[in-house]
C-alpha cells in the first residue's frame, strides 16, 4: 500500500521532488531511497524487478513511454508466421505486483548534477540513483532512409509495429519475389538478428512461397555465429538465401522507399520487400544526457554499471559499451541483476560486489534446427571479461538430436527470459 | 533415511563447513545463481518447457550435474562421468568448483518448486502404478524429497525428463546401478507414464 499512498501523494502535489519520503506512514525517521528507471526493456524491467526483491523499502519508479512492450527476441518467429503477435508481448503488470512505480511518459533530460529527470509531461522526478536502459536509436547511415522510407521498407528492429508491418508485406508478396535485408554495421542489437530473421523468413517463403529468393545486403564482411549460419544456410535454404558480403557489393549507402530500391553506391536493387535495418546507437536520452561517448554508445564501471560520465547515473542493456558482453537480451538481464545489486548496496552505503554475468543466445535456423552461443563473464583487474574455457558456440558437427533440443532450450529461454525480467 | 542419506547428509554439512570458513573471493551465491534465471526462472522456478526447474534441488544433485557438465568436452556428446548437454557444458566450464558449490547451496535452501506442467492425466495415473514397484525407493515423496542425491522429479518439466531418460537409456548419461536394474524392467510406455507422473505432482 506504501507505493499506492506515495502515488496519490505525488498527484495531489503535482510531482513535487522535494516531498521525498514524507509520504510513507510506513517508514519513520528514514528516508526510502528513491532509484529513477528510465527505459522499460529488458534491462530496465530486470533492474526495476531486482531492486525490489532484493529490497523492499527503496522507492523504485520505472518511466517508459509504452504501456506494453514487444520483445525484439523471437520476433523473428514472428515474421516467418511461426508465432502470434501476442506472445512476444509484455505489459508491465508484472513489475507493479513487485511494487514497482511504472509510469507511462517519454524522458526528456537528465540533470545529474542536480539529480533529477525530467519528462514530456511535464514531470520532474527526484532520484538518489538513475538507471538509464534506453536501447538503441538509429543514425543516418543509409540516405533517404526517413520516415515515410522507415514505414516502406520497415526496420523491424524495435519489435512491435515495425514487425507487423514487415509481416504484412512478406504476407501481400506474390511467389517469386525477392526479400532484401541490408543489414547493419557493427556494433548493432542483436549481433545474429538479421540472419536468424533471413532463416525465419526463409522458411515462410519455402512453405509459402517457393519460387521467392531472400539477398542478405550486408554492411560486413563476416558476422556472429558466421559458420554456423553458413552452414544453416546450406543445410536448409540452399538457393533461397544469398548473402552478400560487404567487398562484394553488399553495403547499401542509399534507399529510396518510393519504389522500394536499394543502392549499393551507383547500383540499384529493385526489390519486393526491403528490410532495411541501419546502423546503431544508444538511445535518444542518452545522448541528451551526455551519457555517451565519441562511439555514441555509453562507457560504464563493469562492476555497477555506472556511467563513467555522469555520476550517479547507471546504463544498462543495448546502450551501455559493456564489451566484450555482446548487445544481447540475455546480456541486458544480467546488466539489469548486476546494476540492481550494484545499486542496492550503494545507496546501504556499501561497495558494490563482485559481478558475475551470463549471455545465452539462441537462433532458430530451420525445422528443428537451433544454435547457440553462450559465455560467463566476470570482472578481472576492474574489467569486464570473459571467464577463460567457458562458453562458446554450438559445434558445427552437433547431431540433429542436439539441435532439435536446442529448439526447445530456445523456447524455454525465452518464457523465462520474459517472466525474469518482467514477471 | 538410508544411512546413504546419512552420509550424503554429513558430506553437504561438510561442504558448506569448509565454505564458510574459507569465505569466497568474487561474486556472492546469489550474483551467480541469479544469472541462472534467464533460462531456469527467477529464483530457480522454471515457467518451461524444457529446462528444468532448479528451486530445492538437492545440493549433491546439483554438484554432480554442474560436474559432470564441466567435464563434457565442447562439441562431445558423452564422456567420462560427463552428462549431455547443449549449453550446459559450455556454461558450466565458467565456474570453480567452490562457486557450484555456493550456488548448490543458494538453490539448495529453497523451498521445491513443482510446476504447473501440461501432461497426459491417462498415463500420470498408469504412472503412479510403475512409480510405486520401479521409482519410489530412491524418489522418495513421489519425486519431491530433495535431501538425497537424486533429482527432484515432482514437477519437473516433461520434455526435460524426456530427454534424461533418452540419454539414461542411450548410455550416454550413466544410470545409477539400482536405477539400471528397475528401468531395464519397464517398457517404454511404462517409463513414459512414469514421467508424466512426475510431472503431474502438484
Amino acid at each position: 500500500m506504501a507505493n499506492f499512498t506515495r502515488r496519490k501523494f505525488l498527484q495531489a502535489t503535482g510531482g513535487a521532488v522535494a516531498v521525498s519520503s514524507i509520504g510513507f506512514p510506513a517508514i519513520v525517521g528514514a528516508a526510502s531511497k528513491k532509484v529513477v528507471i528510465v527505459g522499460g526493456g529488458v534491462a530496465g524491467a530486470t533492474a526495476a524487478k531486482y531492486i525490489r526483491m532484493a529490497d523492499s523499502s527503496i522507492d523504485v519508479t520505472l518511466i517508459e513511454p509504452n504501456t506494453e512492450y514487444y520483445t525484439c527476441f523471437m520476433s523473428n518467429e514472428v515474421l516467418s508466421g511461426h508465432r502470434k503477435l501476442d506472445s512476444i508481448r509484455v505489459t508491465y503488470d508484472g513489475l507493479k505486483g513487485h511494487g514497482v512505480t511504472v509510469v507511462h511518459d517519454t524522458v526528456t533530460d537528465i540533470d545529474a548534477a542536480g539529480k533529477k529527470v525530467m519528462t514530456a509531461g511535464g514531470k520532474t522526478m527526484a532520484y538518489d540513483r538513475c538507471i538509464v536502459a534506453p536501447g538503441i536509436s538509429f543514425k543516418d547511415n543509409i540516405e533517404g532512409y526517413d520516415a515515410a522510407a522507415m514505414e516502406a521498407m520497415p526496420h523491424a528492429w524495435k519489435a512491435g509495429n515495425q514487425t507487423v508491418l514487415l509481416r504484412k508485406q512478406l504476407e501481400a508478396m506474390p511467389d517469386g519475389g525477392v526479400v532484401a535485408i541490408a543489414a547493419p554495421p557493427n556494433p548493432f542489437r542483436c549481433p545474429p538478428g538479421p540472419y536468424e530473421r533471413a532463416c525465419q523468413i526463409s522458411m515462410y517463403l519455402q512453405a509459402k512461397k517457393p519460387k521467392s529468393k531472400l539477398i542478405i545486403f550486408d554492411s560486413k564482411n563476416k558476422f556472429s555465429k558466421f559458420g554456423l549460419f553458413k552452414q544453416a544456410f546450406e543445410r536448409h535454404h540452399k538457393g533461397t538465401i544469398e548473402w552478400v558480403s560487404a567487398d562484394n557489393g553488399g553495403k547499401v549507402t542509399r534507399v529510396d522507399g518510393g519504389s522500394n530500391t536499394l543502392y549499393v553506391g551507383d547500383t540499384a536493387h529493385k526489390v519486393d520487400v526491403a528490410n532495411v535495418i541501419p546502423a546503431q546507437q544508444a538511445g535518444a536520452i542518452a545522448i541528451k544526457a551526455g551519457l555517451t561517448d565519441d562511439s555514441g554508445w555509453c562507457p560504464i564501471d563493469g562492476r555497477s554499471f555506472e556511467s563513467t560520465l555522469q555520476k550517479g547515473v547507471h546504463v544498462i542493456g543495448d546502450a551501455s559499451i559493456a564489451k566484450p558482453l555482446p548487445k544481447s537480451g540475455y546480456a541486458a538481464n544480467s546488466e539489469g541483476k548486476t546494476c540492481a545489486a550494484a545499486v542496492v548496496a550503494m545507496l546501504g552505503g556499501k561497495a558494490a560486489g563482485d559481478p558475475s554475468l551470463v549471455n545465452t543466445c539462441y537462433s532458430v535456423v530451420g525445422p528443428d534446427d537451433a544454435i547457440s552461443v553462450a559465455m560467463v563473464y566476470d570482472l578481472k583487474d576492474g574489467k569486464l571479461s570473459k571467464v577463460a574455457g567457458s562458453g562458446g558456440l554450438t559445434p558445427t558437427d552437433s547431431s540433429p538430436e542436439a539441435r532439435a533440443r536446442e529448439v526447445q532450450y530456445a523456447y524455454s529461454w525465452f518464457e523465462n527470459i520474459k517472466a525474469d525480467s518482467w514477471g | 533415511m538410508s544411512c546413504k542419506k546419512k552420509a550424503l547428509v554429513a558430506l553437504i554439512g561438510s561442504i558448506f563447513m569448509a565454505g564458510a570458513s574459507t569465505a569466497l573471493a568474487g561474486p556472492s551465491a546469489k550474483a551467480m545463481a541469479d544469472t541462472c534465471a534467464g533460462c531456469h526462472g527467477t529464483d530457480g522456478q522454471s515457467v518451461g518447457p524444457a529446462s528444468p526447474n532448479l528451486a530445492g534441488m538437492s545440493a549433491v544433485y546439483f554438484i554432480d550435474s554442474m560436474t559432470a557438465f564441466k567435464n563434457l568436452e565442447k562439441g562431445a556428446w558423452s564422456g567420462e562421468d560427463a552428462r549431455p548437454a547443449t549449453i550446459m557444458n559450455r556454461i558450466a566450464k565458467g565456474y570453480t568448483d567452490e562457486q557450484i558449490e555456493a550456488m548448490a547451496e543458494y538453490f539448495a535452501a529453497m523451498p521445491v518448486y513443482k510446476a504447473d506442467v501440461p501432461h497426459d492425466a491417462a498415463k500420470a495415473k498408469k504412472g503412479a502404478a510403475v512409480y510405486d514397484k520401479a521409482c519410489s525407493k530412491c524418489h522418495d515423496e513421489n519425486g519431491a524429497l530433495a535431501d538425497d542425491d537424486s533429482g527432484i522429479l515432482a514437477g519437473q518439466w516433461l520434455p526435460w525428463m524426456q530427454y534424461s531418460m533418452q540419454d539414461f537409456i542411450s548410455g550416454n548419461r550413466e544410470m545409477p546401478k539400482k536405477m539400471k536394474k528397475e528401468v531395464k524392467k519397464l517398457s517404454d510406455e511404462e517409463i513414459e507414464a512414469s514421467l508424466h507422473f512426475f510431472a503431474s505432482q502438484k
